[in-house]
């Protein structure tokens, strides 16, 4: 009797690791990088998608009347020109890693979301930090 | 067989267990809010320390829920059960305030409370499974049934604890990847950090180990006045 129960289990079990390590994993895929979506437009055209990559350096423009954040998004082999309306989050900043929402329209990716991805280190500031320098970081990081 | 004495009160060492970790909290929360803020995130970084704990504790009691609920499978003794339920519930609240920091940490961070990436929704699977252990032992009166089913879920629903763990790694997502990471054994924080961070660990352990015996000692209570 027992040994039915470890049989069912196993065959569950079995299921679960085929669903995950199997098909699904390729559709859990949170975003794309930019190439990845030059490389298969027809795939994603119309459709709302989530691209990953890293801010360009010295390309962030932000209109503040307009509320409009322009900037360009590069995972180091593409690039694609991202136009998001409203006002950058707070860590957002160039060089960082982002997630923007959005889709492609004519020659630009319109952003409705935009998502910053931080890394997973964590560093006090540099040695000999003043409290006006930490309470900088601290407004800036806000 | 020999019949083990029903404590009815909890025994010295779950006090310690309790009392340590009551006592040593605020010496946690204290080394929480006087660690040096992060270069990016600022003082924001500082909600790790009960982020981690909760989303540790959460991982290690649904652990034990799936040892014990082995155990009691292969011995059929109620105490196994019991034990098994204490520390899934313990593990609920953690992983619930796991979820609960997540969603205040990522607003200010990642921009969103929510979005629907690996990380996030493996925890959210995680949490539900356990939630719906709880429905499924309120659902069946039989006591050995219910522990057998409960059993059933404690082992099936653990899967999902090292699928969620690894999969900032195995997928692109947003969560960062573990700044302790286990399967590689590096360390991506300053060592201030990491003594406030190890140390809220330890002292959330403590409460967990504490919660869980007193738990199952009250649960023992509840099933002696159910059969009398």
């Amino acid at each position: 009797m027992r040994a039915k129960y470890l049989v069912g289990l196993l065959v569950i079990l079995g299921a679960l690791a085929y669903l995950i390590f199997g098909g699904l994993g390729q559709n859990l895929v949170y975003f794309l990088t930019p190439s990845e979506y030059l490389q298969d437009q027809a795939r994603y055209q119309n459709r709302p998608v989530r691209l990953g990559g890293l801010v360009k350096e010295g390309t962030v423009r932000y209109d503040r009347d307009q509320l409009e954040l322009r900037f360009i998004l590069t995972d180091g082999v593409a690039e694609v020109p991202v136009v998001h309306k409203g006002t950058p989050p707070g860590m957002f900043k160039e060089g960082q890693g982002v997630v923007v929402e959005g889709r492609f329209q004519g020659d630009h990716f319109q952003g409705t979301n935009l998502l910053v991805k931080h890394s997973e280190t964590y560093q006090a500031p540099k040695a000999g930090w003043t409290p006006e320098e930490v309470r900088k970081l601290i407004e800036e990081a806000k | 067989m020999l019949k083990v004495a029903q404590p009815d009160r909890p025994d010295v060492l779950t006090w310690v267990f309790l009392g340590l970790g009551l006592l040593l909290l605020p010496v946690g929360l204290y080394l929480a809010l006087s660690a040096p803020p992060d270069v990016n995130q600022g003082y924001l970084a500082r909600i790790m320390y009960l982020h981690v704990p909760g989303a540790w504790l959460g991982y290690l009691a649904f652990f034990v829920t799936f040892l014990y609920s082995l155990l009691y499978l292969f011995r059929q003794n109620p105490r196994y059960d019991r034990v098994a339920l204490a520390s899934a519930e313990v593990g609920l609240v953690f992983m619930g305030l796991a979820l609960v920091t997540g969603m205040l940490w990522a607003r200010p961070t990642w921009g969103v409370y929510w979005t629907w990436e690996p990380r996030l929704t493996t925890t959210a699977i995680l949490f539900a499974v356990y939630v719906g252990y709880f429905l499924l032992r309120g659902a069946i009166e039989d006591p050995e049934l219910r522990a057998k089913a409960a059993a059933a879920v404690g082992i099936l629903g653990f899967i999902n604890v090292p699928i969620s763990y690894m999969s900032v790694k195995w997928w692109r997502s947003l969560h960062q990847t573990q700044s302790i990471d286990l399967t590689t054994g590096k360390i991506h924080m300053d060592p201030a950090m990491l003594q406030a961070l190890l140390f809220n660990l330890f002292v959330f352990t403590l409460l967990y180990l504490g919660f869980v015996r007193f738990r199952s000692l009250l649960a023992a209570l509840e099933a002696r006045k159910e059969e009398a």
